[in-house]
């Protein structure tokens, strides 16, 4: 495809990534901008990257980009949290332990070495999912089910920031590594509702009406 | 540590990524392991009459590039009824979860088992991977020992530059395949192919047996060593009267006829080497003495011009790399790399594809080219490789390159607008004294000293890199003693205080060396015989892995399991490295043929040692190497006459090659 390079004296193609899924964790909802040198049909654009890339890395949809910068548009995530055999019950209480806490410090270790911050305010909703819905994976495994919202910040707090924040208030310790996807992204309405990023775009709408 | 091999083998090769999926969260660089690289084949495994596991081994991201291993990956998975997947080297992080949950070592493509597969073909360009070797086999649950396996395991193949010399690893594989591989999987495979048809007659040994008869595949276990009381081998003789004495290297002919890699891999992890590349010309007739590349490639083979100019055109456009590599042992030998060089870049002239002539001779020639190549703006680092540090010690190395040529050829690359130049140099070289290397400094000072008085400006620099010399089987140099890592260290430390000793053009120089202690390893290993094996499998149960990384190479590990090991055979480790073998030793790979004449190596040493050189078959008669008539074989080069065609323009969009839109 007609990508564009970046100018300089190693040019580089002109990709950039909305605020990546963190490593070791499914995603329905990534986006990226890429810079073109002419203009291109974005379905078929869709298919050569679709069939250029991985199975499982499913190019589901591209839009000409009417303006505004896409990391603008990434509001919020939400998440669904796998936690296999942890009792419901035992969620549910660190659920609202997690809810009541006014700010919530934890700790990871970024690039800039070990950091602490609150993973509360920027969670907007933490949800325990119905018994009834079934885990992906291993169905025989018991399961309890966790839906976040949260806010794009800096630091930003990922899912296992979740997940600390729920041991540091409530003891939680999922006795298996989590399974964790992410569900959606975009722009965030009054009602907590995410919004498809690229949909403005098919409108021809323009950003900032928000 | 090791796994027990008790689960029977699965009928229907399983799947282990839902038992893989779970362990990647908690391990480095997980991405590494995912597989779906574009260029990668996934087949149906009951449809497939012969399986390869191909390995490379070391991590994904040294792997991956390996030419070897995507040429007969994809030479396999051409044939209809072949399947061929990849493996690598898992990292110690992954490797105890995988023991922790039972999960053997796996292939990146469909993440099957290894044991699952009729080969498992391993590709050594350095003896430094033994380590891994054993990790990968007991990881798939394969017993260890070639002795122990029974007709569920496949047969475990080592191939590559260090498969000359297999001895060290003869326990651990079951036969080994010297030279080049192209046309020697597609033989293997239809001799598996055959014995399968026909129900595995006669078990596993009837298979190595019909492997063995091809004489072009050696097995071990057919063949015995017997020792004298001195500790050397008395004799290597076939334990079978139907197997052949000698087993000797295959050579690709013909390098337009096998155009690979078509679609080469394009990894999704970060690799060592993110391009196209491309193979010019097979062999080396230049003859450097410590070459062991040089010396079992022969014949020269070139590709012509016209077969490169299309492989890069096609591979860039399966592959959307963006740099492409003319890979060779020397690759301004090509007889038409001008033209090629200037054929290339004209061709993608304007566009973001960077060329690069890696293996280049010292001369000025070498300036042109490179210019050539840098078109495009981008201008990659120059590296030249005197080798030696002195006119004497080049002339024992058959490195045929003067003071004056080098000086000359860097400040042509300093006035050409180059700012920055590698040397490269080895250290511990026969014959070599505290004189020779210091040598390095003068030239390193003589060569900032002209570049700056020819550009006027200070703004240029040089590296000065410096490799420590490996003895290896089939070169001149066999039969050498290495020097002792502490005199390769003092040295070193002596050449750096030379090149400090003035401080102005101190400063310009910058000074990278690797100690002697791995060498030396690198050196029992390269020309031990089957006695080695028991080191590499104490090195390797306490611990040892990756020992071709600084951060994981435990020199005491190898030296405390030498000694233990080793004096029980009436051996050390200095018997085996620092021990100048005599003319009428038996070497553990004298039944390997190579194609080199013994007598003309042997006589090439001795040449060595009175430092007379030896020029190129390719511009001068034959000196009867013995390689051509042993082998059939002969030197195929240009020119061609023809030059390379403007491309058309590619517009719109491209899908890969195969997909479906």
């Amino acid at each position: 495809m007609p990508i564009a390079f970046s100018q300089g004296f190693t040019p580089h193609p002109k990709i950039s990534y909305a605020s990546a899924a963190p490593t070791g964790v499914g995603s329905e909802a990534e986006y990226l901008e890429i810079g073109l040198r002419e203009p291109v049909d974005p379905a078929r654009l869709r298919d050569a990257l679709d069939a250029a890339l991985s199975p499982g890395l499913d190019v589901l949809d591209a839009v000409e980009a009417a303006g505004g910068s896409l990391a603008d548009r990434i509001e919020a995530s939400r998440w669904r949290i796998e936690l296999p055999d942890v009792d419901p019950a035992a969620l549910e209480r660190a659920v609202t332990a997690f809810t009541a806490a006014g700010e919530i410090q934890v700790e990871r270790m970024t690039k800039q070495g070990r950091r602490t911050f609150d993973a509360r305010a920027a969670v907007i909703a933490i949800d325990m999912l119905p018994p009834s819905e079934t885990p992906s994976g291993e169905p025989a495994v018991p399961c309890a089910i966790l839906e976040v919202v949260v806010r794009q910040v800096t630091p930003s707090v990922r899912p296992d920031d979740v997940l600390s924040g729920l041991r540091v208030v409530a003891g939680l310790e999922p006795p298996v590594p989590p399974r964790v996807t992410r569900l959606a992204q975009g722009t965030l309405t009054a009602q907590g509702e995410i919004v498809d990023p690229l949909d403005a775009d098919r409108d021809g709408a323009t950003i900032g009406e928000r | 540590m090791s796994v027990q091999s008790t689960t029977p083998r699965p009928v229907a090769a399983n799947s282990v990524w839902p038992q893989l999926e779970s362990l990647l969260p908690q391990v480095t660089k997980p991405i590494q392991y995912v597989g779906g690289e574009l260029g990668a084949v996934v087949k149906d495994w009951d449809a497939a009459a012969v399986r390869w596991a191909l390995m490379y081994p070391d991590a994904y991201e040294v792997g991956l590039p390996n030419q070897g291993v995507q040429i007969l990956y994809e030479v396999l998975n051409e044939l209809p009824d072949v399947l061929a997947e990849r493996t690598y080297a898992v990292w110690p992080d992954l490797e105890k979860l995988m023991r922790a949950h039972r999960v053997p070592q796996f292939t990146v493509d469909a993440h099957r088992p290894v044991r699952d597969f009729d080969v498992f073909g391993i590709s050594f360009a350095t003896e430094l991977g033994y380590t891994n070797l054993l990790t990968a086999i007991d990881l798939a649950g394969i017993p260890l020992l070639a002795a122990d396996r029974t007709d569920a395991d496949p047969v475990v193949l080592a191939g590559g530059h260090a498969a000359f010399n297999p001895e060290p690893i003869a326990d651990f594989i079951d036969a080994a395949v010297l030279g080049d591989g192209e046309e020697a999987v597609l033989e293997i495979t239809a001799i598996v192919r055959e014995w399968k048809a026909e129900g595995c007659p006669g078990g596993r040994d009837e298979l190595l047996l019909r492997l063995a008869r091809t004489e072009s595949v050696y097995v071990p276990r057919f063949y015995d060593v017997d020792y004298l009381p001195d500790g050397r081998i008395q004799r290597v003789v076939p334990n079978r009267a139907d197997v052949p004495f000698r087993v000797h290297k295959r050579t690709t002919m013909d390098l337009d006829a096998w155009p690979y890699p078509k679609k080469p891999l394009v990894p999704l992890a970060e690799t060592v080497h993110e391009r196209y590349a491309v193979e010019i010309f097979r062999g080396c007739t230049r003859g450097c003495r410590f070459c062991q590349a040089g010396m079992i490639t022969r014949p020269v083979r070139e590709r012509s011009i016209t077969t490169v100019g299309q492989m890069v055109q096609e591979g860039l456009e399966f592959s959307g790399f963006h740099e492409v590599g003319l890979l060779s042992l020397s690759s301004a030998d090509h007889s038409e790399i001008g033209d090629m060089c200037s054929g290339l870049a004209e061709q993608y002239a304007g566009t973001n594809v960077s060329l690069s002539l890696p293996s280049t001779r010292v001369d000025a020639f070498n300036i042109d080219l490179a210019q050539e190549l840098s078109r495009n703006g981008r201008r990659t680092g120059l590296t030249f490789a005197p080798e030696g540090g002195s006119e004497r010690i080049r002339k024992v190395i058959n490195k045929m390159v003067s003071k004056d040529d080098l000086i000359r050829t860097v400040v042509t690359a300093y006035t050409n607008g180059w700012r920055q130049v590698k040397l490269y140099f080895m250290c511990g070289l026969p014959t070599e004294t505290d004189d020779d290397v210091l040598e390095i400094a003068d030239m390193a000072h003589e060569v900032i000293r002209a570049g700056r008085a020819a550009t006027g400006s200070k703004d240029i620099r040089c590296t000065v890199s410096i490799g420590g010399f490996v003895p290896k089987p089939h070169t001149p140099f066999q039969w050498a003693a290495m020097e002792r890592p502490e005199v390769i260290d003092g040295r070193l430390k002596l050449l750096k205080q030379a090149i400090n000793a003035d401080r102005s053009l101190g400063r310009a120089i910058g000074f990278r060396y690797h100690d002697g202690e791995p060498s030396l390893i690198e050196g029992l290993l390269s020309r031990g015989d089957r006695r080695v094996g028991a080191v590499i499998r104490k090195v390797w149960e306490n611990g040892g892995r990756f020992d071709g990384w600084s951060e994981h190479f435990s020199y005491q590990r190898w030296v405390d399991a030498a000694a233990e090991v080793l004096p029980a055979f009436g051996v050390d480790l200095d018997w085996y490295t620092t021990r100048e073998r005599d003319e009428l030793e038996v070497l553990p790979w004298d039944h390997l043929d190579s194609g080199l004449d013994k007598d003309w190596l042997w006589q090439d040493w001795q040449d060595s040692l009175s430092e007379y050189e030896q020029d190129d078959c390719r511009w001068t008669p034959c000196f009867d190497c013995g390689v051509c008539p042993a082998m059939d074989t002969e030197i195929q080069i240009g020119p061609t006459g023809k030059k390379l065609l403007p491309l058309t323009p590619v517009n719109g969009l491209k899908l890969p090659a195969g997909t479906q839109q």
